[in-house]
Protein backbone atom coordinates (compact mmCIF):
# COMPACT_ATOMS: atom_id res chain seq x y z
CA UNK A 1 0.00 0.00 0.00
CA UNK A 2 2.92 2.56 0.03
CA UNK A 3 4.08 4.36 -2.40
CA UNK A 4 7.17 3.79 -3.88
CA UNK A 5 10.15 5.84 -2.01
CA UNK A 6 11.53 7.24 -4.92
CA UNK A 7 8.15 8.41 -6.57
CA UNK A 8 7.53 10.02 -3.11
CA UNK A 9 11.18 11.42 -2.32
CA UNK A 10 11.72 12.75 -5.79
CA UNK A 11 9.14 16.02 -5.72
CA UNK A 12 10.07 16.88 -2.59
CA UNK A 13 13.93 16.83 -3.48
CA UNK A 14 13.25 19.35 -6.20
CA UNK A 15 11.75 21.78 -4.17
CA UNK A 16 13.92 21.65 -1.64
CA UNK A 17 16.80 22.53 -4.36
CA UNK A 18 14.94 25.36 -5.12
CA UNK A 19 14.38 26.75 -1.22
CA UNK A 20 18.32 26.38 -0.91
CA UNK A 21 18.81 28.08 -4.51
CA UNK A 22 16.90 31.05 -2.93
CA UNK A 23 18.95 31.11 -0.24
CA UNK A 24 22.01 30.73 -2.00
CA UNK A 25 20.93 33.89 -3.83
CA UNK A 26 20.22 35.82 -0.88
CA UNK A 27 23.92 35.10 -0.06
CA UNK A 28 25.34 35.80 -2.95
CA UNK A 29 23.43 39.00 -2.51
CA UNK A 30 24.39 40.04 0.55
CA UNK A 31 28.03 39.53 -0.60
CA UNK A 32 27.67 41.66 -3.33
CA UNK A 33 25.69 44.20 -1.77
CA UNK A 34 28.50 44.62 1.02
CA UNK A 35 31.15 44.87 -1.21
CA UNK A 36 29.72 47.25 -3.48
CA UNK A 37 28.31 49.43 -0.36
CA UNK A 38 25.26 49.30 -1.82
CA UNK A 39 22.38 51.39 -0.11
CA UNK A 40 19.43 50.13 -0.20
CA UNK A 41 15.65 51.27 0.80
CA UNK A 42 14.93 52.81 4.10
CA UNK A 43 18.59 53.89 4.28
CA UNK A 44 20.08 50.49 4.67
CA UNK A 45 23.69 50.57 4.77
CA UNK A 46 24.77 47.66 3.69
CA UNK A 47 28.83 48.50 4.17
CA UNK A 48 28.34 48.11 8.16
CA UNK A 49 27.44 44.70 6.95
CA UNK A 50 29.83 41.85 7.46
CA UNK A 51 30.64 39.71 5.17
CA UNK A 52 28.96 36.30 4.96
CA UNK A 53 32.28 34.23 4.91
CA UNK A 54 33.72 36.19 7.74
CA UNK A 55 30.05 35.44 9.56
CA UNK A 56 30.34 31.80 8.77
CA UNK A 57 34.01 31.71 10.36
CA UNK A 58 32.79 33.46 13.45
CA UNK A 59 29.49 31.42 13.56
CA UNK A 60 31.75 28.43 13.58
CA UNK A 61 34.03 29.39 16.51
CA UNK A 62 30.94 30.53 18.22
CA UNK A 63 30.38 26.71 18.07
CA UNK A 64 33.34 24.63 17.88
CA UNK A 65 35.96 27.38 18.39
CA UNK A 66 39.66 27.19 17.03
CA UNK A 67 39.53 30.40 15.15
CA UNK A 68 39.29 33.44 17.74
CA UNK A 69 39.10 31.58 21.30
CA UNK A 70 38.07 34.16 22.90
CA UNK A 71 35.69 34.75 25.43
CA UNK A 72 32.76 34.07 22.58
CA UNK A 73 34.63 30.81 20.99
CA UNK A 74 32.57 27.37 21.68
CA UNK A 75 29.54 29.62 23.46
CA UNK A 76 26.80 28.84 21.50
CA UNK A 77 25.68 25.57 23.30
CA UNK A 78 25.24 26.98 26.43
CA UNK A 79 23.41 30.03 25.44
CA UNK A 80 21.19 28.34 22.58
CA UNK A 81 20.30 25.71 25.69
CA UNK A 82 19.64 28.33 28.18
CA UNK A 83 16.82 30.18 25.46
CA UNK A 84 15.72 26.79 24.57
CA UNK A 85 14.44 25.72 28.14
CA UNK A 86 12.98 29.28 28.26
CA UNK A 87 11.02 28.63 25.43
CA UNK A 88 10.36 25.56 26.19
CA UNK A 89 8.69 26.34 29.58
CA UNK A 90 6.77 29.25 28.10
CA UNK A 91 5.57 27.92 24.93
CA UNK A 92 4.34 24.69 27.19
CA UNK A 93 2.79 26.48 29.92
CA UNK A 94 1.02 28.85 27.34
CA UNK A 95 0.05 25.64 25.52
CA UNK A 96 -1.50 24.01 28.86
CA UNK A 97 -3.43 27.19 30.00
CA UNK A 98 -4.41 28.26 26.31
CA UNK A 99 -5.98 24.63 24.57
CA UNK A 100 -8.36 24.09 27.73
CA UNK A 101 -9.63 27.76 27.94
CA UNK A 102 -9.95 28.05 23.72
CA UNK A 103 -11.98 24.73 24.10
CA UNK A 104 -13.99 25.80 26.53
CA UNK A 105 -14.85 28.95 25.27
CA UNK A 106 -15.38 28.00 22.21
CA UNK A 107 -17.85 25.01 23.52
CA UNK A 108 -20.26 26.87 26.09
CA UNK A 109 -21.55 30.24 25.59
CA UNK A 110 -20.94 31.04 29.18
CA UNK A 111 -17.54 30.83 29.57
CA UNK A 112 -16.90 32.98 26.16
CA UNK A 113 -19.19 35.06 27.64
CA UNK A 114 -16.76 35.67 30.88
CA UNK A 115 -13.60 35.78 29.41
CA UNK A 116 -13.75 37.19 25.94
CA UNK A 117 -13.82 41.21 26.82
CA UNK A 118 -10.57 40.10 29.24
CA UNK A 119 -8.93 38.33 26.34
CA UNK A 120 -9.74 40.70 23.57
CA UNK A 121 -8.58 43.62 25.97
CA UNK A 122 -5.20 42.37 26.83
CA UNK A 123 -4.50 40.84 23.85
CA UNK A 124 -3.81 43.79 21.45
CA UNK A 125 -0.93 44.60 24.66
CA UNK A 126 2.35 43.97 22.91
CA UNK A 127 4.77 42.29 24.47
CA UNK A 128 7.29 45.28 24.56
CA UNK A 129 4.49 47.43 26.80
CA UNK A 130 4.71 44.43 28.95
CA UNK A 131 8.67 44.88 29.27
CA UNK A 132 9.21 47.86 31.84
CA UNK A 133 5.76 47.03 34.00
CA UNK A 134 7.66 42.84 34.09
CA UNK A 135 10.61 44.18 34.95
CA UNK A 136 9.41 45.70 37.87
CA UNK A 137 7.27 43.28 39.67
CA UNK A 138 9.08 40.14 38.59
CA UNK A 139 12.50 41.83 38.15
CA UNK A 140 15.70 41.14 35.90
CA UNK A 141 15.92 37.27 35.15
CA UNK A 142 14.84 34.12 33.33
CA UNK A 143 11.21 33.96 34.80
CA UNK A 144 10.69 37.61 33.33
CA UNK A 145 11.36 36.11 29.72
CA UNK A 146 9.36 32.65 30.33
CA UNK A 147 6.76 34.56 31.05
CA UNK A 148 6.76 37.39 28.18
CA UNK A 149 6.95 34.06 26.44
CA UNK A 150 3.84 32.86 27.66
CA UNK A 151 2.16 35.56 27.53
CA UNK A 152 3.07 36.09 23.84
CA UNK A 153 2.50 32.35 22.61
CA UNK A 154 -1.07 32.19 24.52
CA UNK A 155 -3.19 34.36 22.53
CA UNK A 156 -2.55 32.43 19.39
CA UNK A 157 -2.82 28.76 20.36
CA UNK A 158 -6.19 30.31 22.72
CA UNK A 159 -7.21 31.55 19.46
CA UNK A 160 -6.82 29.48 16.89
CA UNK A 161 -8.27 26.29 19.60
CA UNK A 162 -11.43 28.68 20.12
CA UNK A 163 -11.76 29.17 16.32
CA UNK A 164 -11.48 25.55 16.11
CA UNK A 165 -13.51 24.16 18.36
CA UNK A 166 -16.29 26.61 16.94
CA UNK A 167 -15.69 25.00 13.78
CA UNK A 168 -16.63 21.45 14.56
CA UNK A 169 -19.49 20.33 12.31
CA UNK A 170 -22.30 19.68 14.56
CA UNK A 171 -23.10 16.77 12.35
CA UNK A 172 -20.43 14.66 14.21
CA UNK A 173 -21.58 15.92 17.49
CA UNK A 174 -25.07 14.82 16.79
CA UNK A 175 -23.40 11.33 15.46
CA UNK A 176 -21.43 11.35 18.59
CA UNK A 177 -25.26 11.93 20.81
CA UNK A 178 -26.75 9.29 18.89
CA UNK A 179 -24.05 6.80 19.58
CA UNK A 180 -24.88 7.38 23.23
CA UNK A 181 -21.69 9.53 24.31
CA UNK A 182 -21.93 11.15 27.29
CA UNK A 183 -21.29 15.29 27.30
CA UNK A 184 -18.06 14.98 28.74
CA UNK A 185 -17.22 12.46 26.20
CA UNK A 186 -18.42 14.93 23.51
CA UNK A 187 -15.58 17.74 24.64
CA UNK A 188 -12.78 15.10 25.31
CA UNK A 189 -13.32 12.58 22.19
CA UNK A 190 -15.10 14.73 19.23
CA UNK A 191 -14.76 18.29 19.82
CA UNK A 192 -11.16 17.56 21.14
CA UNK A 193 -10.07 15.72 17.65
CA UNK A 194 -12.10 17.22 15.32
CA UNK A 195 -10.52 20.80 16.90
CA UNK A 196 -6.52 19.15 16.52
CA UNK A 197 -5.58 20.47 13.27
CA UNK A 198 -6.75 24.46 14.00
CA UNK A 199 -5.01 23.57 17.75
CA UNK A 200 -1.49 22.70 15.58
CA UNK A 201 -1.70 25.61 13.78
CA UNK A 202 -1.84 27.54 17.02
CA UNK A 203 0.57 25.78 18.81
CA UNK A 204 2.81 26.25 15.61
CA UNK A 205 2.13 30.10 15.57
CA UNK A 206 2.81 30.14 19.18
CA UNK A 207 6.22 28.65 18.97
CA UNK A 208 7.45 30.60 16.48
CA UNK A 209 6.44 33.57 18.32
CA UNK A 210 8.20 31.98 21.03
CA UNK A 211 11.68 32.58 19.61
CA UNK A 212 10.60 36.07 18.61
CA UNK A 213 9.90 37.47 21.85
CA UNK A 214 13.11 35.53 23.63
CA UNK A 215 15.76 37.96 22.40
CA UNK A 216 13.17 40.99 24.15
CA UNK A 217 13.01 38.95 27.30
CA UNK A 218 16.16 38.12 27.59
CA UNK A 219 17.98 41.43 26.44
CA UNK A 220 17.40 42.72 30.48
CA UNK A 221 19.73 41.39 33.04
CA UNK A 222 20.53 37.55 31.73
CA UNK A 223 23.68 36.62 31.05
CA UNK A 224 23.05 33.16 29.17
CA UNK A 225 20.90 33.20 26.33
CA UNK A 226 21.28 33.88 22.38
CA UNK A 227 19.16 37.58 23.23
CA UNK A 228 21.26 37.90 25.91
CA UNK A 229 24.51 37.62 23.74
CA UNK A 230 22.79 39.61 20.87
CA UNK A 231 22.54 42.64 23.78
CA UNK A 232 25.56 42.47 24.32
CA UNK A 233 27.13 42.31 21.13
CA UNK A 234 25.39 45.25 20.33
CA UNK A 235 26.69 47.17 23.37
CA UNK A 236 30.10 46.14 21.66
CA UNK A 237 29.04 47.30 18.27
CA UNK A 238 29.78 44.03 16.96
CA UNK A 239 27.63 43.72 13.92
CA UNK A 240 29.38 40.53 12.81
CA UNK A 241 28.36 38.61 16.63
CA UNK A 242 24.89 40.04 15.96
CA UNK A 243 23.94 38.50 12.79
CA UNK A 244 25.63 35.05 13.74
CA UNK A 245 23.14 35.44 16.96
CA UNK A 246 19.77 36.43 14.76
CA UNK A 247 21.21 32.84 12.36
CA UNK A 248 21.28 30.86 14.99
CA UNK A 249 18.08 32.10 16.66
CA UNK A 250 16.78 31.63 13.15
CA UNK A 251 17.79 28.05 12.52
CA UNK A 252 17.03 27.16 15.98
CA UNK A 253 13.08 28.65 15.58
CA UNK A 254 13.25 26.63 12.14
CA UNK A 255 14.04 23.18 13.46
CA UNK A 256 11.97 23.62 16.78
CA UNK A 257 8.85 24.12 14.07
CA UNK A 258 9.99 21.07 12.35
CA UNK A 259 10.49 19.10 15.46
CA UNK A 260 7.47 20.02 16.37
CA UNK A 261 5.58 18.51 13.58
CA UNK A 262 7.28 15.48 13.57
CA UNK A 263 6.66 15.00 16.82
CA UNK A 264 3.05 15.57 16.65
CA UNK A 265 3.02 13.38 12.83
CA UNK A 266 4.85 10.65 15.17
CA UNK A 267 2.32 10.83 18.02
CA UNK A 268 -0.93 11.12 15.49
CA UNK A 269 0.48 8.28 12.93
CA UNK A 270 -1.60 7.86 10.14
CA UNK A 271 -4.75 9.89 11.45
CA UNK A 272 -5.39 12.65 9.77
CA UNK A 273 -5.02 15.24 12.57
CA UNK A 274 -3.22 17.73 11.04
CA UNK A 275 -3.51 19.91 7.97
CA UNK A 276 -0.44 19.58 5.54
CA UNK A 277 2.53 20.81 6.44
CA UNK B 1 -20.03 -15.42 12.85
CA UNK B 2 -23.42 -14.90 10.65
CA UNK B 3 -24.94 -11.48 10.98
CA UNK B 4 -27.97 -13.02 12.16
CA UNK B 5 -26.97 -14.05 15.01
CA UNK B 6 -25.45 -10.28 15.84
CA UNK B 7 -29.26 -9.42 17.02
CA UNK B 8 -31.55 -10.58 19.06
CA UNK B 9 -34.55 -12.32 16.76
CA UNK B 10 -37.04 -11.25 19.48
CA UNK B 11 -36.61 -8.04 19.07
CA UNK B 12 -38.60 -8.11 15.75
CA UNK B 13 -41.88 -8.69 17.69
CA UNK B 14 -40.78 -7.09 21.11
CA UNK B 15 -42.49 -3.22 21.33
CA UNK B 16 -38.88 -1.44 21.53
CA UNK B 17 -39.44 -0.73 17.61
CA UNK B 18 -42.74 0.84 18.11
CA UNK B 19 -42.65 4.72 17.00
CA UNK B 20 -45.83 6.67 17.97
CA UNK B 21 -46.74 9.95 16.90
CA UNK B 22 -49.32 12.22 18.04
CA UNK B 23 -50.05 15.70 16.56
CA UNK B 24 -46.70 16.44 16.71
CA UNK B 25 -45.61 19.99 15.49
CA UNK B 26 -42.66 22.00 15.42
CA UNK B 27 -42.37 25.91 15.44
CA UNK B 28 -39.07 27.78 14.36
CA UNK B 29 -38.06 30.49 16.02
CA UNK B 30 -36.66 32.69 13.26
CA UNK B 31 -35.37 36.27 13.28
CA UNK B 32 -38.67 37.15 10.73
CA UNK B 33 -40.60 35.60 13.22
CA UNK B 34 -42.47 32.02 13.64
CA UNK B 35 -42.08 28.99 11.14
CA UNK B 36 -44.60 26.21 11.44
CA UNK B 37 -42.60 23.82 9.73
CA UNK B 38 -44.85 20.83 10.63
CA UNK B 39 -47.68 20.58 12.88
CA UNK B 40 -50.52 17.81 13.57
CA UNK B 41 -48.70 15.02 12.57
CA UNK B 42 -49.61 11.81 13.65
CA UNK B 43 -48.71 8.06 12.60
CA UNK B 44 -47.24 4.70 14.38
CA UNK B 45 -44.87 2.48 12.87
CA UNK B 46 -45.31 -0.94 13.97
CA UNK B 47 -42.14 -2.73 15.21
CA UNK B 48 -40.05 -4.04 12.14
CA UNK B 49 -41.94 -2.19 9.89
CA UNK B 50 -40.11 -0.18 7.00
CA UNK B 51 -41.71 3.25 6.19
CA UNK B 52 -40.78 5.40 4.32
CA UNK B 53 -41.41 9.39 4.28
CA UNK B 54 -41.66 11.43 0.78
CA UNK B 55 -42.91 14.94 -0.16
CA UNK B 56 -41.49 18.11 -1.69
CA UNK B 57 -38.10 19.69 -0.27
CA UNK B 58 -39.34 22.24 3.10
CA UNK B 59 -42.45 19.98 3.51
CA UNK B 60 -40.53 18.60 7.06
CA UNK B 61 -39.32 15.43 6.57
CA UNK B 62 -36.00 15.92 8.15
CA UNK B 63 -37.88 17.73 10.96
CA UNK B 64 -40.01 14.86 11.57
CA UNK B 65 -36.59 12.74 11.65
CA UNK B 66 -34.81 15.23 13.81
CA UNK B 67 -37.38 14.93 16.40
CA UNK B 68 -37.73 11.62 16.38
CA UNK B 69 -33.99 11.34 17.14
CA UNK B 70 -33.96 13.67 19.86
CA UNK B 71 -31.94 16.63 18.25
CA UNK B 72 -34.56 18.69 18.09
CA UNK B 73 -38.12 19.33 20.48
CA UNK B 74 -41.17 18.98 19.53
CA UNK B 75 -43.61 22.30 20.04
CA UNK B 76 -46.30 20.39 19.97
CA UNK B 77 -48.06 16.66 20.70
CA UNK B 78 -45.65 13.98 21.43
CA UNK B 79 -43.44 11.08 20.18
CA UNK B 80 -43.05 7.77 21.64
CA UNK B 81 -40.51 5.18 21.00
CA UNK B 82 -40.93 1.97 22.11
CA UNK B 83 -42.93 3.18 25.08
CA UNK B 84 -40.63 6.13 26.01
CA UNK B 85 -41.41 9.43 25.39
CA UNK B 86 -38.04 10.74 23.15
CA UNK B 87 -36.22 12.80 25.58
CA UNK B 88 -32.51 13.45 23.45
CA UNK B 89 -30.77 11.07 21.37
CA UNK B 90 -29.95 7.37 22.13
CA UNK B 91 -28.69 4.45 21.12
CA UNK B 92 -31.83 3.15 20.62
CA UNK B 93 -32.16 5.03 17.76
CA UNK B 94 -29.45 4.73 15.33
CA UNK B 95 -28.85 7.60 12.61
CA UNK B 96 -27.94 7.65 9.75
CA UNK B 97 -26.93 10.72 7.86
CA UNK B 98 -26.78 11.74 4.20
CA UNK B 99 -23.36 13.25 4.59
CA UNK B 100 -22.15 9.61 6.33
CA UNK B 101 -21.15 12.08 9.65
CA UNK B 102 -18.23 9.71 10.25
CA UNK B 103 -15.42 10.36 12.56
CA UNK B 104 -12.05 10.97 10.22
CA UNK B 105 -9.50 10.54 12.48
CA UNK B 106 -10.79 6.48 13.84
CA UNK B 107 -10.77 3.66 11.28
CA UNK B 108 -13.72 2.32 10.27
CA UNK B 109 -13.35 -0.36 12.89
CA UNK B 110 -12.79 2.66 15.57
CA UNK B 111 -16.20 4.20 14.04
CA UNK B 112 -18.18 1.03 13.94
CA UNK B 113 -17.50 0.14 17.68
CA UNK B 114 -17.56 4.29 19.03
CA UNK B 115 -21.46 2.97 20.52
CA UNK B 116 -20.78 -0.29 22.04
CA UNK B 117 -18.17 1.40 23.50
CA UNK B 118 -19.75 4.21 24.82
CA UNK B 119 -22.06 1.73 26.13
CA UNK B 120 -19.47 0.00 28.20
CA UNK B 121 -19.70 -3.39 27.08
CA UNK B 122 -17.92 -6.16 27.66
CA UNK B 123 -14.78 -6.15 25.19
CA UNK B 124 -15.07 -9.58 24.00
CA UNK B 125 -18.63 -8.60 22.96
CA UNK B 126 -17.66 -4.85 21.42
CA UNK B 127 -15.10 -7.22 19.56
CA UNK B 128 -17.61 -9.57 18.43
CA UNK B 129 -20.14 -7.20 17.01
CA UNK B 130 -17.79 -4.63 16.11
CA UNK B 131 -16.37 -7.48 13.56
CA UNK B 132 -20.20 -9.07 13.23
CA UNK B 133 -21.31 -5.79 11.66
CA UNK B 134 -18.41 -4.80 9.77
CA UNK B 135 -19.06 -8.53 7.75
CA UNK B 136 -22.20 -7.58 7.41
CA UNK B 137 -21.79 -4.13 5.11
CA UNK B 138 -18.86 -6.47 3.64
CA UNK B 139 -16.08 -3.91 4.83
CA UNK B 140 -14.20 -6.36 6.35
CA UNK B 141 -10.92 -5.47 4.32
CA UNK B 142 -11.04 -2.25 4.90
CA UNK B 143 -11.70 -2.53 9.02
CA UNK B 144 -7.97 -0.46 9.33
CA UNK B 145 -8.67 2.27 6.63
CA UNK B 146 -10.01 5.87 7.41
CA UNK B 147 -13.40 6.96 5.99
CA UNK B 148 -11.56 9.74 4.06
CA UNK B 149 -9.97 6.86 2.00
CA UNK B 150 -12.82 5.21 1.30
CA UNK B 151 -15.31 5.59 -1.38
CA UNK B 152 -19.13 7.69 -0.17
CA UNK B 153 -20.85 4.53 -1.00
CA UNK B 154 -18.49 2.87 1.30
CA UNK B 155 -18.31 5.38 4.27
CA UNK B 156 -22.03 5.21 4.17
CA UNK B 157 -21.94 1.44 4.61
CA UNK B 158 -19.53 2.25 7.97
CA UNK B 159 -22.36 4.61 8.75
CA UNK B 160 -24.98 1.95 9.16
CA UNK B 161 -22.51 -0.18 10.19
CA UNK B 162 -21.37 1.86 13.20
CA UNK B 163 -25.41 2.37 14.40
CA UNK B 164 -26.12 -1.09 13.84
CA UNK B 165 -23.27 -2.35 16.15
CA UNK B 166 -25.56 -0.56 18.99
CA UNK B 167 -28.54 -2.66 18.11
CA UNK B 168 -30.31 0.15 17.75
CA UNK B 169 -34.52 -0.77 18.01
CA UNK B 170 -35.15 1.90 15.49
CA UNK B 171 -33.12 3.11 12.24
CA UNK B 172 -33.35 6.69 11.59
CA UNK B 173 -32.32 7.42 7.62
CA UNK B 174 -32.38 10.71 6.07
CA UNK B 175 -31.81 10.57 2.58
CA UNK B 176 -29.10 8.23 2.88
CA UNK B 177 -27.95 7.05 -0.34
CA UNK B 178 -28.95 10.71 -2.01
CA UNK B 179 -25.20 11.40 -2.55
CA UNK B 180 -24.56 8.02 -3.65
CA UNK B 181 -24.27 7.12 -7.16
CA UNK B 182 -27.28 5.15 -9.46
CA UNK B 183 -25.13 1.81 -9.33
CA UNK B 184 -23.81 2.75 -5.71
CA UNK B 185 -27.65 3.39 -4.85
CA UNK B 186 -29.09 0.49 -5.96
CA UNK B 187 -26.83 -1.90 -4.73
CA UNK B 188 -27.37 0.06 -0.44
CA UNK B 189 -30.96 -0.67 -1.33
CA UNK B 190 -30.29 -4.53 -1.63
CA UNK B 191 -28.23 -4.42 1.26
CA UNK B 192 -30.64 -2.40 3.18
CA UNK B 193 -33.10 -4.98 2.38
CA UNK B 194 -31.11 -7.56 3.41
CA UNK B 195 -30.45 -6.26 6.68
CA UNK B 196 -33.38 -5.34 7.71
CA UNK B 197 -34.53 -8.78 6.98
CA UNK B 198 -31.95 -10.19 9.45
CA UNK B 199 -32.27 -7.85 12.31
CA UNK B 200 -35.87 -7.19 12.05
CA UNK B 201 -35.35 -3.05 12.87
CA UNK B 202 -38.17 -0.36 12.19
CA UNK B 203 -36.73 1.59 9.68
CA UNK B 204 -37.84 5.38 8.96
CA UNK B 205 -36.45 6.61 5.70
CA UNK B 206 -36.85 9.79 4.58
CA UNK B 207 -35.84 9.92 0.96
CA UNK B 208 -36.59 11.76 -2.66
CA UNK B 209 -37.06 8.66 -4.72
CA UNK B 210 -40.37 7.50 -4.92
CA UNK B 211 -39.00 4.20 -6.43
CA UNK B 212 -36.60 3.45 -3.58
CA UNK B 213 -39.62 4.33 -1.22
CA UNK B 214 -41.72 1.84 -2.92
CA UNK B 215 -38.91 -1.11 -2.88
CA UNK B 216 -37.98 -0.36 0.14
CA UNK B 217 -40.86 0.23 2.94
CA UNK B 218 -44.06 -1.55 4.38
CA UNK B 219 -45.83 1.73 3.78
CA UNK B 220 -45.42 5.06 2.26
CA UNK B 221 -46.14 8.33 4.29
CA UNK B 222 -46.64 11.38 1.91
CA UNK B 223 -46.34 14.95 2.89
CA UNK B 224 -47.15 17.77 1.86
CA UNK B 225 -47.27 21.66 2.46
CA UNK B 226 -44.33 23.28 4.06
CA UNK B 227 -43.24 26.57 5.54
CA UNK B 228 -42.46 27.94 1.93
CA UNK B 229 -45.93 27.09 0.44
CA UNK B 230 -47.69 29.02 3.74
CA UNK B 231 -48.98 25.49 5.28
CA UNK B 232 -47.23 23.98 7.63
CA UNK B 233 -45.77 20.73 6.48
CA UNK B 234 -47.93 17.64 7.33
CA UNK B 235 -49.13 13.76 6.69
CA UNK B 236 -51.15 13.69 3.51
CA UNK B 237 -51.76 10.11 2.74
CA UNK B 238 -50.16 7.06 3.90
CA UNK B 239 -50.16 4.46 1.16
CA UNK B 240 -49.40 0.63 2.13
CA UNK B 241 -47.22 -1.38 -0.34
CA UNK B 242 -48.77 -4.39 -1.30
CA UNK B 243 -46.85 -6.12 -3.07
CA UNK B 244 -46.10 -9.94 -2.70
CA UNK B 245 -42.50 -11.50 -3.08
CA UNK B 246 -39.14 -10.02 -4.17
CA UNK B 247 -40.05 -6.85 -5.00
CA UNK B 248 -39.34 -5.63 -8.89
CA UNK B 249 -39.11 -1.96 -9.89
CA UNK B 250 -40.06 -2.85 -13.77
CA UNK B 251 -43.28 -5.15 -12.35
CA UNK B 252 -46.91 -3.33 -13.55
CA UNK B 253 -48.18 -3.52 -10.20
CA UNK B 254 -44.65 -1.85 -8.53
CA UNK B 255 -45.18 1.07 -11.75
CA UNK B 256 -48.54 1.46 -10.45
CA UNK B 257 -47.90 1.87 -7.22
CA UNK B 258 -45.16 4.31 -7.85
CA UNK B 259 -47.46 6.50 -10.05
CA UNK B 260 -50.26 6.69 -7.31
CA UNK B 261 -47.63 7.83 -4.69
CA UNK B 262 -46.15 10.33 -7.48
CA UNK B 263 -49.72 11.74 -8.39
CA UNK B 264 -50.04 12.26 -3.99
CA UNK B 265 -46.62 13.84 -3.82
CA UNK B 266 -47.24 16.23 -7.06
CA UNK B 267 -50.70 17.28 -6.24
CA UNK B 268 -49.44 20.82 -5.34
CA UNK B 269 -50.52 22.10 -1.69
CA UNK B 270 -53.49 20.88 0.05
CA UNK B 271 -54.01 23.03 2.98
CA UNK B 272 -55.72 20.80 6.05
CA UNK B 273 -58.52 21.93 4.64
CA UNK B 274 -58.31 19.33 1.34
CA UNK B 275 -57.14 19.30 -2.04
CA UNK B 276 -59.60 22.08 -3.54
CA UNK B 277 -56.67 24.58 -4.10
CA UNK B 278 -54.99 21.76 -6.27
CA UNK B 279 -56.33 22.26 -8.93
CA UNK B 280 -56.81 25.98 -9.26
CA UNK B 281 -52.25 25.36 -9.38
CA UNK B 282 -52.51 23.36 -11.77
N1 LIG C 1 -33.34 25.30 12.15
C1 LIG C 1 -34.35 25.83 11.42
N2 LIG C 1 -34.73 27.11 11.62
C2 LIG C 1 -35.74 27.64 10.90
N3 LIG C 1 -36.46 26.97 9.98
C3 LIG C 1 -36.12 25.69 9.74
C4 LIG C 1 -35.06 25.05 10.45
N4 LIG C 1 -34.95 23.79 10.01
C5 LIG C 1 -35.90 23.65 9.07
N5 LIG C 1 -36.61 24.78 8.91
C6 LIG C 1 -37.74 24.99 7.98
O1 LIG C 1 -38.68 23.97 8.19
C7 LIG C 1 -39.21 23.51 6.96
C8 LIG C 1 -39.01 22.02 6.84
O2 LIG C 1 -37.62 21.74 6.69
P1 LIG C 1 -37.07 20.27 6.52
O3 LIG C 1 -35.61 20.36 6.47
O4 LIG C 1 -37.67 19.40 7.55
O5 LIG C 1 -37.66 19.90 5.09
P2 LIG C 1 -37.39 18.57 4.24
O6 LIG C 1 -38.71 18.02 3.91
O7 LIG C 1 -36.42 17.68 4.92
O8 LIG C 1 -36.74 19.18 2.92
P3 LIG C 1 -35.65 18.55 1.95
O9 LIG C 1 -36.38 17.55 1.11
O10 LIG C 1 -35.19 19.71 1.13
O11 LIG C 1 -34.58 17.96 2.78
C9 LIG C 1 -38.51 24.30 5.88
O12 LIG C 1 -39.36 25.35 5.46
C10 LIG C 1 -37.30 24.86 6.55
O13 LIG C 1 -36.97 26.10 6.00
MG1 LIG D 1 -34.40 17.06 4.50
Amino acid sequence: MRRPTAALWAPRLGRLALGLAVLALLVAMWHLGVRGEWVLVFDIKMAFLPEPLDVAVLLWDFAFGGVNDDAFSRTLWEHLGASTLRVLAGFALAAVLAIPLGVLMGRFALVNAALDPAVNLFRPIPATAWVPLVLLIIGFGSQATVFLITLSAFFPILLNTLGATREVSPRLVEAARMLGTRPAGILLRVVVPAATPGIVSGLRIGLGLAWVILVLGESNGIDTGLGSMITLAREQVRTDRIVVGMIVIGVAGFCSDRLLVLGLRGLFGRRPLMRAA
Amino acid sequence: MSAAGVVDPARVVDESGRVVLEGVGKRYDTVRGPVDAVADVTLEIAPGEVAAVVGASGCGKSTVLRMLAGFERPTAGSLVVGGRPVRGPGPDRGVVFQDYGLFPWLTVAENVRWGPRRQRLPRGVVRRRTEAVIETVGLTRFADRFPGELSGGMQQRVALARVLANEPAVLLMDEPFGALDALTRTSMQHELRRIHREAGTTILLVTHSIEEAVYLADRVVVMAGGASVGVPGHVREVVAVDLAGERDVNAPDFNAVERRIAALVHAGTDGPGGGADAADRA
